[in-house]
């Protein structure tokens, strides 16, 4: 007996539009932040100066383009996987309005000044709330229609979802702990040395829950779906998932070597952050394998090119950042442009990429329409491919040359530089990023024109149907 | 086995985060703790340096600049002596950054007179002509402290009536000098 399933699919283009929405927004924050660098002219004091707008950029990027798609994706995959509908739809619209509505506040008082400092976590204690209640919401929706599943094996990538609802809650929880002075400012609950330790085992690990955990339930599921052809092993994905949970928590102190965080702590993270290469290319591998005899569709399915694009940079993501991680490394490049350089490698290589083929794929499914334009879709891969490119190289050989030029002594022993002539150097990386950014959002301009287009082709197709 | 039970699959996952976050930050806050200086031993904030430090954290400076010397050679040279725990045992948040795009402050305190620090943050580039740095010429505003109060309270910082009362007519630029001559001293050294 086959029971017809109907998804609640408005609420995925509520999260999926709106996620669109806040990325173009961290997009075109980030652009005119990368000139502010380069000429100081461009802050506009007092709301619109550097030091204000770049917590504007990784929040919009982080939680409204990452949170909200991943939002819209983790409802797609959660209702075909349990082949349910959403347990209940009216508390998924409720989180849609709330999530905005915390979105553009959060925005607007960091702006103004609210802002705790502790990065990713800028926002202030009543939008910090916000932010649980709208998480509480989602993740009891999610989790009530995985237990009221008609299907009784749980796919790997709904290990990943349940795995990131758990690991976000508790990591944002603990790292908001505050003492409110008055509404709208509040102190950290722990001080110095152990307010860092605590910081960064929660920065490091928005990367785990947020950046990697999310795009690999994506990864698992729509590399199958677009290439028509099985996952590679879904063991491997299991040992990978558990390696992965339990090591990415001892890592958070890499972000602090040769500071007065214990030297064990640090010694710890190295070490963790140096195993977890395996999970890392655990996935990696699972996808290559996955396209064995597959190869030709790289060349045929944009959707595929996205997918292993996207696997790939996590590949180089995961081998970079243990390097990263060791002392040594560190104390050459940490504090300098190679850093953002590793950052957006991730963000707009990795989990963007990822996060686009996931759209591409579900929209003209929603609409029961084909995609607008290949063609274009294809454009956008090559101009976000060459943009992200620009963009990290530039910034890894500018952090590399300050890193030399800061260390480098003379025959006395004295310095040979001074911290300004350092800079004076960064000039040309700097534009080459700038302009890396505005090929990433060409391209993004035009994949929000694709998706609007098929949206509106859907629209006539359907009113031609019902004349 | 756990392909069936979401719940249980959920409780270990948790279960799993749980011990990597017991071993490297619940853990070390007895290491971390043990070198707290007595709060008489270091005088934490005055009531104009805490307001000027939170116009830092407010204006995003920590986005620019770290406070946190490493022990590494060309930051011992260029800086000063490494930070010590004890050094930030009051700071609430921390402000170390994660990024010198502008120098550390760490050890910045009494490097400049008050005037230096006026001057530059009315126009950096007449210090330094590649300076990307902008100007904080608006921070000349009368400072609101209608907060201080309840903050050093918070806190946990000694303060004296006249102090808060000292604060009237002072602007928020005031504060902020007064929060980077203080940043180092009495604790650390700075480079000769």
């Amino acid at each position: 007996m086959e029971e017809r399933v109907t998804y609640n699919d408005d609420i995925v283009k509520g999260f999926v539009f709106s996620g669109i929405f806040w990325g173009m927004a961290a997009l075109l924050v980030g652009i005119l932040i990368s000139y502010q660098l380069i000429d100081p002219k461009l802050n506009y004091s007092p709301y619109f100066t550097y030091g204000r707008l770049r917590p504007l950029h990784t929040n919009a990027a982080l939680f409204g383009w990452g949170i909200g798609s991943f939002m819209g994706l983790f409802f797609y995959m959660t209702e075909r996987l349990t082949r349910s509908p959403l347990w209940s739809p009216g508390l998924a619209r409720l989180q849609l309005y709330l999530f905005n509505i915390t979105i553009a506040l959060a925005g607007i008082s960091l702006l103004a000044g609210m802002n705790r400092s502790k990065e990713y976590a800028e926002l202030e204690w009543p939008l910090a709330i916000m932010i649980v209640v709208v998480w509480v919401i989602f993740s009891v929706n999610v989790l009530m229609t995985i237990i009221r599943r008609r299907e009784e094996q749980m796919y790997i990538s709904l290990w990943y979802i349940i795995a990131t609802l758990v690991g976000v809650a508790i990591l944002y929880v603990v790292n908001n702990l505050e003492v409110p002075v008055s509404f709208t400012k509040s102190y950290s609950a722990f001080a110095g040395t152990n307010d860092a330790n605590v910081q960064w085992w929660y920065g490091h690990n928005a990367v785990a829950m947020v950046l990697t955990t999310p795009p690999l339930a994506i990864f698992y599921y729509f590399l199958p779906k677009s290439t028509g052809t099985p996952i590679y092993s879904h063991r491997i994905g299991i040992i990978a998932f558990w390696s992965l949970v339990f090591m990415y928590l001892w890592t958070g102190a890499h972000h602090l070597l040769w500071t007065p965080v214990p030297d064990w702590v640090q010694t710890l993270a190295m070490a963790f952050s140096i195993m977890l290469i395996a999970p890392s290319w655990g996935a990696v591998f699972n996808g290559y394998l996955s396209m064995n005899g597959q190869w030709h569709q790289m060349r045929e399915n944009y959707l595929v090119k996205f997918l292993i694009f996207g696997i790939s940079f996590y590949g180089l993501q995961t081998l970079q950042g243990p390097a990263q991680a060791v002392r040594t490394f560190s104390g050459f490049i940490h504090y300098t442009d190679w850093v953002p350089g590793h950052v957006h490698n991730g963000a707009m290589g990795w989990v963007s990429l990822v996060v686009f083929a996931g759209i591409y794929f579900i929209i003209p499914r929603i609409y029961r329409t084909e995609i607008h334009s290949v063609r274009l879709a294809n454009l956008h891969f090559w101009l976000a491919f060459t943009g992200q490119l620009i963009y990290s190289v530039s910034l890894w050989t500018a952090g590399v040359q300050q890193g030399w030029m800061l260390r480098a002594t003379n025959p006395d022993g004295s310095l040979s530089h001074t911290f300004m002539e350092t800079v004076a150097e960064l000039y040309p990386y700097w534009h080459a990023r700038a302009a890396g950014g505005l090929i990433y959002l060409a391209g993004f301009a035009i994949f929000v024109w694709n998706i609007v287009m098929t949206v509106r082709s859907s629209r006539r197709q359907q009113a031609a149907e019902a004349a | 086995m756990l392909e069936k039970r979401p719940v249980i699959l959920l409780v270990m996952a948790a279960a799993a985060i749980m011990i990597g976050t017991v071993v490297t930050v619940v853990l070390p806050f007895r290491w971390i703790s043990a070198q707290r200086p007595a709060p008489s031993a270091q005088a934490p904030y005055n009531a104009l340096q805490l307001e000027g430090r939170d116009i830092y954290i407010r204006e995003g400076c920590n986005n620019c600049h770290t406070q946190t010397v490493r022990s590494v050679v060309a930051d011992v040279l260029r800086y000063g002596e490494p930070s010590r725990a004890e050094e930030s045992a009051f700071d609430r948040p921390f402000l170390w950054g994660s990024r010198r795009t502008g120098p550390d402050l760490a050890r910045i305190g009494r490097k400049y007179p008050d005037q230096w620090h006026y001057a530059h943050f009315d126009n950096p580039q007449e210090f330094a002509p590649r300076s990307n740095m902008p100007s904080y010429a608006f921070l000349r505003l009368p400072l609101d402290t209608s907060l201080t109060e309840r903050k050093m309270r918070t806190l946990g910082f000694r303060y004296t009536n006249e102090e808060i009362a000292a604060l009237k007519g002072k602007t928020e630029m005031d504060a902020m000098v007064a929060y980077m001559q203080k940043l180092g001293i009495g604790t650390g050294k700075r480079k000769q």
